[in-house]
């Protein structure tokens, strides 16, 4: 092992059934220092935590911890516990109704008695010397989100824990909540604890932590100290592109046919939303396809959704074609013919006990009306066409759509949202987890829909489909709006540099 | 092989596919135990089956027998099972509240026909005015439990527990405490029979509300609305639906049922007694979904299987009444014949008992070749 280090991950492997979720990854972590596990949606970050504290046993690698020469196999996150690998989740887990006192050390207590007594007097010295604002006697649910979160690290760390994982834990706590985590952090690794970070806000990795390990695909990227890998380095390390490589050409497409000074199908003005997004302006032209960009967790998401009506919107004006309209919910956003694919679409998109058939034609049945429905064989013929013209594989139109595979749930969403013919497409993220060939087909799809005269907003988390279909990109950062490029612009270093922010050359 | 062997097969293989699909239809349970049933007492005591043309004490012809007692009694039942299918459906939960809610009903109808006097002469006003009374006062119940829970998200059960324990004292207070009784003949004809026809009247009123439901289901987007937000409520809003209009709608629905059945229900005795009528129908009607095979935790819903579900529990209600089971143990009985209908058709059972029947089905195959 190497000097310094608590937890050393050897080539580890997880595969689950036709993915390949960690191919060989090294993952080393050294004695009181902070480390960030960087990595976009699916990159393995998570299955990485989970193999470490024993949610899922490994396919292959060796796992070796600080004071054992051999390497440990780790069932359980009790044991895993019990080895000194304590971990904090996003959600917290502990119990509300109960003191933070009783939280720490529930579960712990030897014997059928307990000495509450003693246990406070412990409970309230180790918050005090670490600094957390709360009372041993206090129940836990009235103590600040951020409170809690500490005192879920306190439990980790009374438990003499080598490694403390923190997963999101910054994602719901506001800036000054998110101050006091970090100093926490920063007391914790001066006493020798090694931290692993995982979160998707690039400020905070830049303010806290000492080394990144980057994963993408599953395979290791690399590991860096974090003086040498300047965000933009991260930002492309991140999504797998080297930005150095200029061989990107924006393909001739039909972007000379827009007319631009044309009125805007959808024009959006200082449209806010409740989701934690900056009002922001936003217009879309006849035939134009575009995009928002962003990392995770910057807003992209949000804005499209206040565009659709999906979350509350709180002011801003919107003109469609140049009338004042009024979009508050998604039927209205339907009914001035746009359409929105969502993100996640087994929360968001399927009914997944409902039959392929009637997944398709539900939203053009709600805009034709509850007391309208269509005919047995309307349906069956809609169902069919579509089926046909996406080249959907499924058994029949009567299959229920959570029995088809990823990619083929996506094109069922497609097909219900282009047989409600709208204006306006929007599609968030419909290439995410499926397969090379679908994802060309729907970006295909996409610039044959923007030539018939459609305008389509187009998200995705690959630079390169986006730099392929879109004409302009809206950056995004921090739930604000960056930038906007076109044009020439339009190119790998320019787009993560605006990404990245801050440091852009 | 000759033609004819070959036939023979495929005949034989087309034979067990037409079984294989029929086991792994929802109404295949409800309909399977309703045969057993059937079969049972075709075994037990033929009798059972007897329907006779006798005369009522007032002279008119009326058909009598076991078969007609279980039709006419399961009439409530049937019809609380349709509105309580689209609530299970659209809520992913149960209104435990009809029992009370049709006591309330029941009352109202009396009051009204009463007015001030219990035990009045003449009825005050037209039958016809009660009962619309009653369903307007019943969907007014049906829209608070459905306001509780489609737009103070509480769970179904909960808070249809608020109207659960209230119901009952206050069917009580609309006749302040009094036990009206209607003593014209024509009241009882909606929970009896009309004089000239041989059947109950409530056999008419249920089928009516089944056809009228049919049709609501055939002409709207009832079915298509209730699921969609049973199954996936955030995707159905997302796709224009307003998830809390269909529960706050379903819940309405179940408040017409609720005011059909308690007219029945009063009709019947042309009297009310507060703390009896309709005592643990609510179970009754929930167990009618499930047995109907329907998923209480919402979504996807067979009609007719709840409706014959319905009819199941009189089956068997009436069953072990013939039997002269002690009607205290009636309970007991029922409970072991819903475990088991309950259990036989869990998704988790039925998958297994269907690979089974692969297996053996490949067994099967495989000595037939090596004999071959």
């Amino acid at each position: 092992m190497e000097t310094g280090a608590v937890l050393e991950m050897r080539g580890i492997c997880k595969y689950f059934p036709g993915v390949r979720a960690l191919e060989q990854v090294d993952f080393t972590l050294r004695e009181g220092e902070i480390h960030a596990l960087m990595g976009e949606n699916g990159a393995g970050k998570s299955t990485l935590i989970k193999v470490l504290t024993g949610v899922y046993p490994k396919d292959g690698g060796e796992i070796r911890l600080k004071g054992s020469d051999k390497p440990v196999h780790i069932r359980s996150p009790q044991e895993a516990q019990n080895m000194g690998i304590s971990t904090v989740y996003q959600e917290i887990t502990l119990c509300p109704n109960l003191t933070v006192a009783e939280n720490m050390y529930i579960g712990r207590t030897k014997g059928p008695l307990t000495n509450w007594r003693k246990i406070n007097n412990d409970a309230g010295k180790l918050l005090d010397s670490l600094g957390i604002p709360a009372l041993p006697a206090q129940q836990l649910g009235s103590c600040s989100i951020a409170v809690q979160q500490m005192v879920a690290i306190a439990r980790a760390v009374d438990m003499e824990c080598k490694v403390l994982i923190l997963d999101e834990p910054t994602s719901s706590l506001d800036e000054q909540e998110v101050e006091k985590l970090f100093k926490l952090m920063r007391d914790l690794k001066e006493k020798g604890v090694g931290i692993i970070f995982v979160t998707h806000f690039l400020e905070q990795v830049y303010e806290v932590c000492d080394r990144i390990t980057v994963l993408r695909d599953g395979t290791l990227v690399g590991e860096y100290v974090i003086e040498d890998l300047p965000r933009v380095q991260l930002v492309s390390k991140m999504l797998g592109k080297d930005f150095d490589d200029m061989a990107d050409i924006k393909s001739e497409s039909d972007t000379d046919k827009i007319d631009y000074n044309s009125t805007p199908v959808y024009e959006a003005k200082k449209l806010a939303g409740t989701t934690g997004i900056k009002p922001f302006d936003f217009s879309i032209h006849k035939g134009e396809v575009n995009g928002f960009t962003g990392l995770l967790g910057s807003g992209r998401s949000e804005c499209v959704r206040a565009i659709f009506g999906a979350d509350k919107v709180s002011g801003g004006t919107v003109m469609m074609n140049g009338k004042k309209v009024k979009i508050n919910k998604p039927l209205d956003a339907m009914k001035n013919g746009i359409s929105y694919l969502p993100e996640d679409r087994k929360r968001d998109g399927i009914v997944g006990d409902l039959s392929v058939r009637d997944n398709i034609i539900l939203a053009l049945q709600v805009m034709k009306g509850f007391f309208r429905p269509f005919s047995r064989a309307q349906a069956e013929a809609f169902a069919d066409e579509y089926i046909k013209l996406l080249s959907i594989k499924t058994a029949s139109s009567e299959t229920p759509i959570k029995s088809l595979s990823g990619g083929n749930q996506q094109k069922v969403i497609l097909a219900r949202w282009l047989l409600a013919n709208p204006v306006y497409l929007i599609l968030d993220e419909p290439t995410r987890g499926i397969d090379i060939g679908t994802k060309v087909e729907i970006q295909k799809l996409v610039l044959k829909l923007a030539a018939e005269g459609k305008s389509v907003t187009f998200i995705s988390s690959e630079i390169d489909e986006m730099i392929r279909t879109c004409s302009r990109l809206v950056v995004m950062r921090d739930g604000k709006v960056v930038g906007e490029l076109s044009g020439n612009d339009l190119n790998q270093n320019k787009i993560m540099a605006t990404i990245a922010g801050g440091e852009s050359k | 092989m000759s033609t004819s062997q070959k036939d023979l097969k495929l005949k034989k293989r087309s034979f067990s596919a037409f079984l294989g699909n029929m086991v792994r239809q929802q109404l295949f349970i409800p309909v399977a135990a309703l045969l057993i049933l059937v079969l049972f007492n075709l075994i037990m005591d033929p009798s059972f089956f007897k329907i006779e043309l006798g005369h009522n004490s007032a002279g008119d012809p009326v058909l009598s027998g076991y078969l007609i007692t279980i039709i006419d009694y399961a009439s409530e039942l049937a019809i609380l099972a349709i509105g309580m299918t689209l609530v299970t459906s659209a809520s992913g939960g149960q209104d435990i509240s009809v029992g009370a809610a049709m006591a309330i009903a029941g009352s109202v109808v009396l009051r009204v026909l009463c007015g001030n006097n219990p035990r009045p002469e003449h009825m005050q006003t037209s039958i016809i005015v009660a009962f619309l009374i009653a369903v307007l006062v019943s969907m007014c119940f049906g829209a608070f439990n459905g306001m509780l829970v489609a737009f103070f998200k509480i769970q179904p059960m909960v808070a249809t527990l608020i109207l659960y324990t209230a119901g009952r004292s206050i069917a009580a207070w609309i006749n302040k405490n009094k036990l009206p009784v209607i003593s014209d003949p024509s009241f009882g004809y909606f929970g009896n029979s009309i004089p000239g026809i041989p059947l109950p009247t409530p056999i008419f009123i249920a089928v009516i509300c089944m056809i009228i439901i049919a049709v609501v289901l055939k002409f709207t987007n009832l079915r298509l609305y209730s699921q969609s937000v049973g199954i996936n409520s955030s995707s159905s809003r997302l796709n224009g639906i307003n998830p809390q209009m269909v529960k706050f709608l379903t819940f309405v629905i179940l408040g017409v049922c609720v005011a059909v059945a308690g007219f029945i229900k009063v009709s019947r005795l042309s009297t009310i007694n507060y703390s009896v009528i309709a005592k643990d129908i609510e179970m009754d009607a929930i167990l009618a979904v499930a047995l109907g095979g329907n998923s209480l935790g919402g979504g996807k819903f067979n009609m007719k299987a709840s409706i014959i579900g319905a009819y199941v529990i009189q089956f068997l209600t009436t069953t072990l009444t013939k039997f002269k089971v002690n009607s205290t143990a009636i309970p007991a009985y029922k409970a072991v014949v819903v475990i088991i209908l309950v259990v036989l058709s869990a998704p988790i059972v039925r998958e297994k008992m269907g690979t089974l029947r692969k297996k053996l089905a490949r067994s099967k195959g495989n000595v037939g070749k090596e004999v071959a």
